[in-house]
């Protein structure tokens, strides 16, 4: 059994839960829903989840009611709510999961999210490949719209809210937030230059949040235990509630734990996770997802929470926990995430555009003995060129795996290197045919 | 033509939007679900629908991957080639497709029933290896899954390995089922 109390994950773990209308109902579900709208005013709604501390679990851990506050008081047209289903950041999972077992916690999140900031319209922007999560989620939209808990006039408080499933159609970057906007408006996924903020121009040009389905699965149960209650979990005052953490990689029992934040790395793969596949040491984790620099045994006692996590260099991102064993080749794994964010930049900014594809050639012929000295210095000083400098944290992203790998395992990319010199003294000849 | 076929369709789908072209990824998916890749036909039909123009349509288009503008087989295999699934043995799944099939990623067999991708993360990297084939997720694949995944398809156009509603590890209850 859990040791530590479930909260996004306590209906799905009881036996037979099927994540339908009355399933949800019959654990206390929508109960939030009838105690706020039309009961406690929206302005209060966005207090209370202020400060219950709530983050974003989407990757950059916003406070989730001060973004709210953002959006303007006085203005009289639409609003909108995204919640971001895009979930592509390899190392995580947990979106599905929540989105296919208990669809109905997280729609109750979102109608509670349109009243608080005043939206009518929500969509759910799904990755394309998950057709059967989008299926799901239609069928519960169905039902709760006909249960009155969707759509116009809702319980007969005077709240409209109505939701839709939108499929994205395969690009990473539509995760990031202004880029699925401009997905969502039926273009090329290429974030926008910011400000101005999706708070004020978003989806049409108008005010808009745009919020992950695990910051909006919470809200239920901010909304019906309190925000002190939530305040007190995790490592507070910065790292409140829970978090669902992806754990994959050489572990012997990979899969989603959800734990308070400010558990270790520690706890996280060896309690819940079982230890190392073949019992071998750790060598290295990621622990955000791939976007976050590589970690080494000596963070396994780091807290995971916001402020622990980057304090240690690196980031609590998207929960996704990566654990790899030894005799891992530190320079194939940064190889193999170098391959994925070379595939998935959008092209709209050179520094990542062409970074990247210099940064995987340069990669590419390292792992394959054919790499020079003077690579390392090259790989650094490319990175160093493309972080902080483009349009979107893609940028920053995509050179954490490489320059976290030649941090701590540098050695390794040496190795490669001095095996390639060595082998041209063999072959001078080869050396002209390097490229 | 789409508009003759889908007319309700195509209609709900605008409706959910305030500006038309909103709708352009539903309706190219409509478009793929109807011939299998979006023509340039349809393309040209969608541009007319939400008073777009081709080029419009096109630039969309050829930005996202799940949208295929040439034909693929009958059975589009994309297995996932990621770190997570990587270290998972995800290579040794492409291995096993390869032997089997004979063919390598961007290829398809000669009657058109399978074509091979390697992907990117597909999140079930806690299911890894995994793949997807068409709309449905494999996981945990073995050489023995792989096979009969083949010869189920092969044979009934479909098989009982596709994942269900994802979660893992399983609910306390179903492991001691399965178990
Ligand atoms: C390259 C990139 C990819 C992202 N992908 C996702 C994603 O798949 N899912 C997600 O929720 N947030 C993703 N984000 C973060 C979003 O931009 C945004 O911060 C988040 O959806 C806000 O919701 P939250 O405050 O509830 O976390 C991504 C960001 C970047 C820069
Ligand atoms: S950093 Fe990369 S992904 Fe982000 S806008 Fe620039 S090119 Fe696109
Ligand atoms: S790495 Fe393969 S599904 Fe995530």
């Amino acid at each position: 059994m859990p040791k530590h109390e479930l909260i996004l994950l306590k209906n799905m773990s009881q036996p037979g839960y099927s994540g339908s209308l009355a399933d949800y109902e019959a654990t206390g579900g929508y109960q939030a829903l009838r105690a706020t709208l039309g009961k406690t005013a929206p302005a209060d709604v966005t207090t209370a989840v202020r400060k219950s501390g709530l983050r974003g679990r989407g990757g950059a851990g916003f406070p989730t009611g001060v973004k709210w506050g953002f959006l303007p008081k006085d203005y009289q047209g639409p609003r909108y709510l995204c919640c971001n289903a895009d979930e592509s950041e390899p190392g995580t999972f947990k979106d599905r999961q929540l989105m296919e077992r208990d669809p109905h916690q997280m729609l109750e999140g979102i109608v509670l999210a349109c009243y608080a900031i005043g939206a009518e319209y929500a969509y759910i922007y799904i990755r394309g490949e998950m057709v059967l999560g989008s299926k799901i989620l239609e069928q519960a939209i169905g039902e709760a719209r006909a249960a009155g808990y969707i759509g116009h006039n809702i319980l007969g408080t005077g709240t409209h809210v109505d939701v839709w499933v939108h499929r994205g159609a395969g690009a990473y970057i539509c995760g990031e937030e202004t880029a699925l906007l401009e997905s969502l408006e039926g273009k090329r996924g290429l974030p926008r230059i910011k400000p101005p903020f999706p708070a004020t121009h978003g989806l049409y040009n108008k005010p808009t949040v745009v919020n992950n389905v695990e910051t909006l699965a919470n809200l239920p149960h901010i909304l019906t235990r309190g925000a002190e209650w939530f305040a007190a979990i995790g490592s507070p005052p910065k790292s409140t509630g829970t978090r669902v953490f992806c754990v994959s990689g050489h572990v012997k029992r990979p899969g989603n734990y959800e734990v308070p934040m400010g558990v270790t790395f520690r706890e996280l793969v060896y309690e819940h996770a079982g230890g190392m596949r073949s019992n071998k040491p750790i060598k290295a984790f990621i622990p955000g997802g791939a976007s976050a620099p590589f970690l080494t045994p000596d963070h396994l006692d780091v807290k995971m929470d916001f402020e622990s996590v980057a304090a240690a260099g690196s980031m609590l991102g998207s929960g996704g926990v990566t654990v790899m064993e030894e005799g891992t080749s530190m320079v194939w794994a940064a190889l193999r995430l170098m391959e994925f964010f070379y595939h998935e930049s959008c092209g709209k900014c050179s520094p990542c555009r062409e970074g990247s594809s210099w940064l995987v050639q340069t990669m590419r012929r390292i792992m394959a003995k054919r790499g020079r000295m003077e690579d390392l210095e090259t790989l650094l000083d490319l990175c160093k060129n493309i972080a902080g400098r483009t349009v979107c944290a893609f940028g920053d992203a995509e050179v954490a795996p490489i320059q976290s790998t030649l941090k701590y395992w540098r050695d390794e990319y040496v190795s490669l290197i001095r095996e390639a010199e060595a082998a041209d003294l063999i072959m001078p000849e080869a050396a002209g045919v390097r490229h | 033509m789409l508009k003759e076929k889908y007319q309700k369709e195509i209609d709900e789908i605008i409706s959910r939007y305030p500006v038309k072209r909103s709708a352009l990824i539903p309706l190219l998916y409509l478009a793929q679900q109807e011939h299998g890749y979006v023509t340039e036909a349809a393309m040209k039909e969608i541009a007319q629908l939400l008073k777009l123009t081709p080029p419009q349509v096109y630039e969309t288009v050829t930005f996202y991957t799940v949208l295929n503008l040439k034909p693929v087989g009958k059975f589009h295999m994309q297995v996932c080639k990621s770190l997570m699934c990587a270290l998972a043995g995800s290579d040794t799944v492409l291995g096993w497709i390869k032997t089997k099939l004979g063919i390598a990623p961007g290829e398809s067999t000669p009657d058109g029933l399978f074509t091979l991708s390697a992907v990117e993360c597909l999140a079930s990297c806690g299911t890894a290896p995994m793949m997807q084939i068409n709309d449905d997720y494999y996981e945990q694949l073995t050489e023995a899954k792989v096979d009969k995944i083949l010869g189920d398809l092969k044979t009934t156009g479909t098989s009982d390995l596709k994942s269900g509603p994802y979660m893992w590890p399983l609910p306390v209850d179903a492991v001691r089922r399965e178990g």
